[in-house]
């Protein structure tokens, strides 16, 4: 059982697609060989800024002989039939055999593919995973055709069995396999020859390459930790740049360097932000402040000067940097000190979409909403306008400028430095959140108010120039829009009906696009709107509010209140998803967004859970049959008869004791279901009607419904109304299934 | 070590002795203004079509929003690039770019050199390509790219382009501070002459202009025009007076260059949108894209001649 090594050593591969490709060399290698007819025992991959390594343990010498058995025609065939098999398989009439058959005797072929020596397969399989290698972006080279990551310089591929290491004879693109590789680039630049994957790691070692990235990574973290310890500081974890650290380097060494004491005021973010993104650095905090005053550098190499050259010219490299930091950072100070007036008209220049307006229109619109929203989530109404004007500020600050990332952040120490209230300020980082499904929420009431109003502004505004995601593509992230929505309302428990800032938004964008004097007024009818509590009265003074503004060509009532319920029910699909993960089946959440007043979310939710919840336990079975019985007859009686039965059931008219005890039942029922359903206790509600089952059962063994007396019937039917009414007023169970 | 440059023109001189001596051609700076090396045909239209090439050269480069009056440490509206293009890429061009660190006084065995990914795209002249920006201690020292596509077309063979920043690469070796305090002859000279000496004060003149003055709806007409000229001279019938076929590649390309320069004027005078300099890119893009398909019509572009 043969070892094989693979390495494929070329110009420098970027750090961040080295672990993905070791990985897939492995596996179209493994899958290649296994289709081929090989098996092995193991197989690892390795990588290196310089190398894809595999290393295949216990390989099959050889594929096995493939036998195939083919049936040709009878015996007795006429001759051309024989021919034409004997061309296809390739033998002659000799070399078949006759076999017993159903309608008599026919010639079997039998041939067997010999196996193939594994190096034969090793050598074609290694071609075409070369040629056909899924790099995110390849390129050519030179004069030659292939394509690789960066220049392939050379391939080494061995087969180690007992007998001693053989090359697998191989040429792709003119390079020729051989058992050599070279060290590091400048400390061990000479060629060397390996004889198996054992030999390979440690004279690569010995060549001051550390071949498997987990162990570089730990050394990084290891010296790196010790030397910060060593000085009582601490180093910032950091997984996602310890792992590109551990790919630009084969050989790491640690080295610690200082901040000058100019920049260690700073926010440590905008420390850590710049010394990461262009330096690659660690942040070295000390723990007692919590401020960062060191920094860690991780070099390639081992300089007779103990990396004090390297170490000094990083030093200088960063010190640059930050007086770039500190400089713009100096500069927003001295805006947002003088109210950030500078900013916020600069956010006129500033396009959000070209057909949405500048992020200054869209500030308007926010922070009018925000002012709106505030009372719903418990917030000052001053204050969260005031929050969503100064929120976006930032985005024309430098610094934002040139670290695109610390957007929000610096908003909020701007906010701070422009002594504005510490929520508000606090909303200018909280705003843009949650960013993504694992993201936190905000939870204080500003925050909140106007992380609400973004979004919701957002989403309407694309809704309303028709820019709807589409399968995969969703350019504006309205999915995550939607879901921050969802998130935020549900886990801070808001209760707020959709419907109203949504028409306030389309009502805000509708005016926006006209002339000021009807956009005063319809500004106002859009505001009102979004104080209504119920929907209607949203959609009707959203009518009203495009009748004074009518004539634009995107606002036609009937365009903006279908928009509407698209958008609602954009939310309400995404709320699915959303609860589907948190196991509440599809059908329960469409029969709680069937109720009345589903734009409000937190009520809907509480709906659906508590029906999710009653529907497993025996009462929800209960209830579940009993309203289906009942249904099941009214339903067929309405289609016969033509008519909607749902008024008017009279105890008068009860005929039996089972009849009348059902009238009863309801009665009780109706007693316990009505506050419950006003506290929104939806399962005290459902109890109550499940405990209909046992007056439902009775009621149909000892009543025939459709009895021969009309007034009797129709007033059973009623009664079955009623039970129908009683059943529906948490959910629409017609839609829960089974 | 004794043999460190001392100034900013000896740090050139033996860049252009070294990579003379690997045989490129060395070139002088292209006679117009261009935002950097990349743009001189020398790259521009002979990185295209299958003849083989290699040349080298110093490139005065103009980033007009880049201009800070002479006072920031490193960033001017005027610079100075140091370009080689070698057509095919030489398997050895990483060890040959190497070579001419050291020749420069940066040593492999006292600092840290290292290839970072970064993709070369250049949106006005319709190129890319894939390479790295090289890391010397931690700074960009050079941007090594193998170009894959130049003004729409494959580059086949491969060039491999080298683009030196000059001065923040003599700066460092130099372990100077601020570029207008670095030597730019030798300090030892009779008349030593700093960086700063020559060009302090036209990087407060060209800021000036720049960001303040320039007449911007001139500029806007020269730019159409340069837009026009271009397009006219590509669409002229061949043959010309004496029945001589004759595509006047680089004279449109020559247009094509200026429109390049004159919207980044208009880009520093602040009067181009957001949306509009995505056009503006674009019309530049289209000039290129014509010229490149000339040039490889003509024998230095390698058509059968």
């Amino acid at each position: 059982m043969p070892d094989l090594l693979i390495e494929l050593f070329s110009e420098e591969i970027p750090a961040r697609m080295q672990t993905r490709a070791a990985e897939d060399l492995k596996k179209l290698m493994t899958d290649g060989l296994v289709e081929a007819g090989l098996t092995y025992a193991a197989a690892a991959a390795f990588s290196t800024p310089r190398r894809l390594t595999l290393s295949i343990e216990g390989l099959t010498g050889e594929s096995k002989p493939v036998r195939e058995e083919r049936k040709g025609p009878a015996t007795t065939a006429p001759k051309p039939a024989i021919d034409g098999f004997l061309r296809s398989t390739g033998l002659t009439l000799d070399q078949l055999e006759t076999r017993d058959d159903k309608k008599g005797q026919v010639y079997f072929a039998v041939l067997t593919k010999p196996g193939r020596p594994a190096a034969d397969i090793v050598a074609e399989v290694l071609d075409r995973a070369i040629r056909t290698f899924p790099w995110p972006k390849s390129m050519r080279w030179g004069a030659g055709t292939l394509k690789w990551v960066r220049p392939l310089h050379s391939i080494l591929c061995l087969m180690v069995g007992d007998d001693g290491a053989e090359v697998v004879p191989l040429t792709v693109d003119g390079i020729v396999a051989g058992n050599t590789t070279r060290g590091h680039r400048f400390l061990a630049p000479e060629a060397f020859s390996v004889t198996s994957f054992e030999d390979y790691e440690a004279k690569l070692k010995r060549s001051k390459v550390v071949l498997r990235a987990d162990e570089r990574a730990e050394t990084i973290w290891h010296d790196a930790t010790n030397q910060a310890f060593a000085l009582g500081l601490e180093v910032v974890e950091d997984s996602g740049l310890l792992a590109e650290v551990a790919g630009l380097v084969e050989w790491p060494v640690v080295l610690m360097g200082q901040i000058g004491a100019d920049f260690l005021d700073l926010p440590p973010e905008v420390l850590r932000t710049s010394m990461k993104e262009h330096q690659k650095f660690f942040s070295v905090k000390n723990p007692k402040t919590g401020r960062i005053e060191r920094f860690v550098t991780v070099a390639n190499t081992v300089t007779k000067d103990d990396g004090a050259t390297i170490l000094a010219g990083n030093q200088k490299v960063l010190s640059a940097r930050l007086s770039d930091a500190k400089f713009f950072y100096e500069n927003d100070l001295r805006v947002a000190r003088a109210g950030m007036d500078d900013w916020l008209d600069g956010l006129k220049a500033v396009t959000f979409h070209n057909k949405l307006g500048s992020q200054f229109d869209r500030i308007q619109r926010i922070a009018a909403l925000a002012r709106e929203i505030a009372p719903m989530v418990g917030a000052d109404p001053d204050k969260a306008e005031e929050a969503a004007r100064i929120a976006k500020a930032d985005l024309r600050s430098s610094m934002v400028g040139e670290f695109p990332e610390l957007q929000g952040l610096m908003g909020r120490y701007y906010a701070l430095a422009a002594e504005l209230d510490p929520e508000v300020a606090e909303a200018a980082e909280m705003h843009w959140k949650p960013m993504g499904p694992s993201d936190a929420v905000p939870t204080a009431p500003v925050s909140v108010a106007v992380a609400l109003a973004d979004k919701i502004d957002t989403l309407t505004g694309f809704w309303a120039i028709d820019e709807k995601p589409t399968g995969s593509k969703d350019p504006f992230a309205l999915r995550r829009a939607a879901l921050g929505v969802i998130r935020m309302v549900l886990e801070n428990g808001v209760r707020l009906h959709l419907v109203n800032p949504i028409a306030f938004v389309i009502g805000f964008h509708a005016s926006f696009q006209r002339g000021d004097v009807v956009r005063e007024q319809a500004l106002k009818l859009a505001k009102y709107a979004a104080k209504i509590g119920e929907p209607i009265y949203a959609e009707s003074l959203l009518k009203q509010s495009f009748e004074i503004a009518d004539k634009a060509p995107v606002a036609s009532t009937e365009t903006m209140t279908a928009m509407l319920a698209d958008l609602l029910a954009f939310f309400h699909d995404r709320l699915k998803v959303f609860l589907k993960d948190q196991g509440i089946r599809h059908d329960v959440i469409d029969a709680c967004i069937a109720m009345p007043g589903n734009d409000d979310l937190t009520l809907l939710v509480k709906r659906a859970t508590a029906l999710s919840d009653f529907l497993k336990t025996d009462d929800g079975e209960n209830l579940l049959q009993g309203f289906k019985r009942a249904n099941n007859i009214l339903t067929q009686a309405e289609t016969a008869d033509g008519v909607e039965y749902s008024y008017g059931a009279d105890v008068k008219f009860a005929d039996t004791d089972e009849e009348k005890a059902l009238f009863a039942a309801l009665d009780t029922a109706d007693k316990a279901i009505q506050p419950a359903m006003q506290a929104e206790d939806f399962a005290a509600a459902m109890s109550a009607m499940a405990s209909l089952r046992a007056p439902i059962d009775a009621f149909f063994t000892a009543v025939q419904v459709n009895d021969d007396n009309p007034i009797l019937r129709r007033n059973r039917l009623n009664l079955l109304s009623r039970i129908r009414t009683i059943c529906q007023s948490v959910a629409d169970l017609t839609r829960v299934e089974g | 070590m004794a043999d460190q440059p001392r100034s900013f023109q000896e740090i050139i001189l033996r860049l252009q002795a070294y990579w003379a001596a690997r045989g490129c051609a060395v070139l002088q700076p292209y006679d117009m203004e261009v935002g950097a090396g990349t743009f001189h045909p020398g790259t521009t239209l002979r990185s295209l079509g299958s003849r083989p090439w290699a040349a080298a050269y110093v490139q005065p480069s103009r980033r007009p929003t880049d201009g800070r009056y002479g006072e920031n440490p490193n960033r001017m509206q005027h610079y100075y690039q140091y370009q080689v293009i070698i057509k095919p890429s030489p398997p050895d061009l990483q060890d040959l770019y190497l070579g001419s660190l050291a020749a420069i006084g940066i040593d492999a065995a006292l600092h840290d050199i290292r290839f970072v990914e970064d993709d070369w795209e250049s949106p006005t002249l319709g190129a890319w390509g894939l390479g790295w920006e090289v890391w010397c201690d931690g700074m960009e020292v050079s941007q090594f790219t193998y170009f894959q596509q130049v003004g729409g077309h494959d580059c086949v063979p491969v060039s491999g382009e080298l683009t030196y920043g000059l001065e923040r690469l003599a700066m460092y070796v130099l372990g100077v501070d601020h570029v207008m305090d670095m030597p730019f002859n030798d300090p030892q000279s009779p008349i030593p002459l700093t960086y700063g000496d020559i060009f302090r004060q036209t990087e407060q003149e060209y800021s000036r202009w720049n960001f303040d003055v320039a007449d911007t709806d001139m500029l806007l007409q020269h730019f159409k025009d340069a837009e026009a000229e271009c397009q006219r001279i590509l669409s002229t019938p061949q043959p010309d007076k004496a029945g001589r076929t004759i595509v006047m590649a680089h004279p449109a390309y020559d247009q094509c260059i200026k429109a390049s320069h004159l919207f980044n004027l208009l880009d520093a005078r602040g009067v181009i949108s957001v949306t509009e300099r995505q056009a503006y890119i674009g019309r530049v893009r289209a000039l290129a894209k014509m010229c490149a398909d000339a040039f490889v019509t003509t024998p230095a572009g390698g058509a059968a001649a």
